[in-house]
């Protein structure tokens, strides 16, 4: 049976997810997604020619809202869930590689 | 104590007559959890300080004779967020996630007086069926400790099975309340799509979710989802339709008689264990029985249902798990050298491999190229999957069939195989497809093991599968069968 996703598929893929593999894990993740990308591809037996696609199944439609702003006062509460910060604000690295930004 | 002899209405009773209070009921309720918890593993995290804060209020205050709620405890599923009370979805990348708000079940939920006793365990994100995939621990099947509770609501349908709580609540994308209530013998009801708010449950596939009751009866079912449902400004596809008082329906006037059931022969078909078959076609007499026509009709698409919700399901938990990046809450890697590593490193490291596996397909299905092929194609077949049922359901008051094609199965045995597991979910995926509700009643045994009987019907029509599935609780004994402590059936 032909693959239908090889090994650098799935690195790009993981790559657009922001996921890394390692060698072992990208042999083992390929295998898979190529067997369930097989069954996806069942779908071609259906004719759906002039069918409209479903993106949601919920009775509203459209529902309007003001935009409000809403002060939460709960900024050390939030603060308290990020893995670093200092004095009010979030902390990332400093260190950015330069390169990627060109 | 356990619950195996208990409902809301006699635990009210109680409370109100004063037989037990419920700071009592509360210690009692803990006392049993920290006895069974530890083989069981239903639980991630019990709020202990709390609850018994509360109930100590509630007996300053007085439990309200018209608050068939107040001081109840049970337990909600660790996707539901908490305030105060860590709050994970079984992943690592959320293992010291503190919420900041309630989700508005829970508040509501609050506000009723009931007491949330903890947060029970299931697969990471709720991608899984089997509870195997959560990041921290191994649910049992209450009924054999050697096989799995089914899932992604294990922890709840664990914990209520085993009689640790009277209630708890789920989330069902594929059938994660109807599965896991089938492989533990009690009920799980599915709402509707837009029944009940999705606000403070954590996102996987924001089309097919939806949270709700599971219970050891219909009627105490009945009760909670009328206690929760109803329109959301926070989650504005909820419905604005007025929400029935189910339980007001559920008495010995109700009947099924003329009713008119649909049992699709693609749900007998092949791969389905054949004392599920047997326990269906039992149940099938049994409504005729009643007074009810039961007629063969067909889901000509329904096979399909499994390929084009992998695609959807995973397309939008994709796009829904990308912000889970490091930076605001959640794991973040040690091992970093510029953002990029954030990004990269912290999800790696924090998300499990199903999780990592949908999150693929899903980008897969979205990438430039593939689009039109998978995602497009899998809305397309999903339009005719509604209108399968939608044909169905014209001259059918409900459709019957099994929730899955075999009882629980043994743990570690499907769970490197995804393949597998996907097909499991067949029978209960269309369902989400179709956002109709769909609901899961004790129907018999296999191999020992309980056998979920699923109801499914009109959209915003919950009533008429209570009715039904009441009627059928009334007329058989599998539902006061429980298992034995420690889960040696």
């Amino acid at each position: 049976m032909a693959s239908r996703i090889d090994q650098d598929q799935v690195q790009h893929v993981a790559s657009l997810a922001k996921l890394s593999l390692n060698d072992d894990q990208l042999k083992y993740f390929t295998t898979q997604l190529d067997e369930i990308i097989g069954l996806f591809e069942t779908l071609n037996e259906v004719d759906t020619e002039g069918i409209e696609p479903t993106s949601s199944v919920s009775d509203q439609i459209n529902v309007m809202r003001e935009d409000v702003a809403d002060n939460w006062g709960q900024r050390d509460a939030l603060l308290a869930n990020a893995p670093e910060s200092e004095k009010g604000y979030i902390r990332v690295p400093t260190i950015i590689d330069e390169s990627e930004d060109e | 104590m356990n619950y195996f002899e208990k409902d809301l209405t006699s635990l009210h009773d109680d409370l109100v007559a004063k037989r037990i209070s419920v700071t009592d009921l509360v210690k009692a309720t803990f006392d049993n959890i920290a006895a069974t918890d530890p083989d069981l593993n239903a639980f991630l995290a019990l709020n202990k300080d709390a609850a018994l804060k509360k109930a100590a209020e509630m007996d300053e205050k007085g439990v309200d004779p018209d608050n068939i709620l107040a001081g109840i405890p049970l337990a909600i599923k660790d996707n539901i967020v908490t305030k105060g009370l860590t709050t994970t979805a079984a992943s690592k990348m959320l293992e010291n996630f503190v919420p900041v708000y309630d989700a508005t079940v829970v508040s509501t939920l609050n506000d009723k007086g009931v007491i949330n006793v903890g947060k029970t365990n299931m697969d990471e994100f709720a991608m899984g069926g089997s509870t195997e995939n959560s990041a921290f621990k191994t649910t049992k099947n209450a009924w054999d400790y050697t096989r799995v509770p089914g899932g992604s609501s294990g922890g709840s349908a664990a914990a209520v099975a085993s009689g640790e709580v009277v209630a708890a609540f789920g989330s069902d994308t594929g059938g994660s309340i109807r599965q896991p209530s089938s492989f533990n013998g009690i009920v799980g009801m599915k709402p509707t799509y837009g029944r009940i708010s999705r606000w403070g449950l954590i996102a996987f596939a924001s089309s097919l979710d939806e949270i709700g009751p599971m219970t050891r009866t219909v009627k105490d079912n009945a009760i909670l989802l009328s206690a929760v449902a109803g329109h959301d400004d926070h989650d504005l596809t909820t419905s604005t339709k007025e929400v029935p008082d189910f339980a007001a329906e559920l008495n010995y006037q109700t009947s099924v008689k003329g009713m008119k059931i649909g049992l699709p022969k693609e749900f007998l078909g092949e791969g389905v264990d054949q004392e599920v078959k047997d326990a269906i076609l039992a149940a099938a007499d049994k409504y005729r029985e009643l007074g009810a026509t039961v007629d063969e009709v067909s889901l000509p698409h329904n096979k399909y249902g499994v390929a084009a919700y992998y695609i959807i399901a995973s397309s939008e938990a994709s796009s829904n798990l990308q912000r889970f990046d490091g930076i605001r809450y959640g794991h973040r890697s040690k091992d970093v050298k510029n953002l990029e590593d954030v990004y990269v490193n912290s999800r790696s490291e924090g998300f499990g491999d199903e999780v990592k596996r949908r999150i693929m397909l899903g980008t897969f299905s979205l990438s430039a190229g593939f689009y039109d092929a998978y995602f497009k194609k899998a809305a397309q077949v999903r339009t005719l999957i509604i209108n399968d049922f939608q044909a169905v359901l014209k001259d059918h008051d409900f459709i019957m069939g099994p929730v899955a094609p075999t009882p629980a199965y043994k743990i570690g045995e499907e769970v490197s195989d995804p393949m597998t597991m996907y097909m499991n979910d067949i029978l209960t995926i269309p369902v989400n497809l179709a956002g109709l509700p769909g609901m899961s009643i004790p129907a018999g045994f296999a191999k020992g093991m309980p056998v979920g009987m699923q109801l499914i019907g009109r959209p915003f029509d919950e009533s008429t599968l209570y009715k039904a599935g009441y009627v059928f609780e009334q007329a058989t004994d599998f539902h006061k069968q429980t298992p034995k402590q420690g889960g040696n059936n």
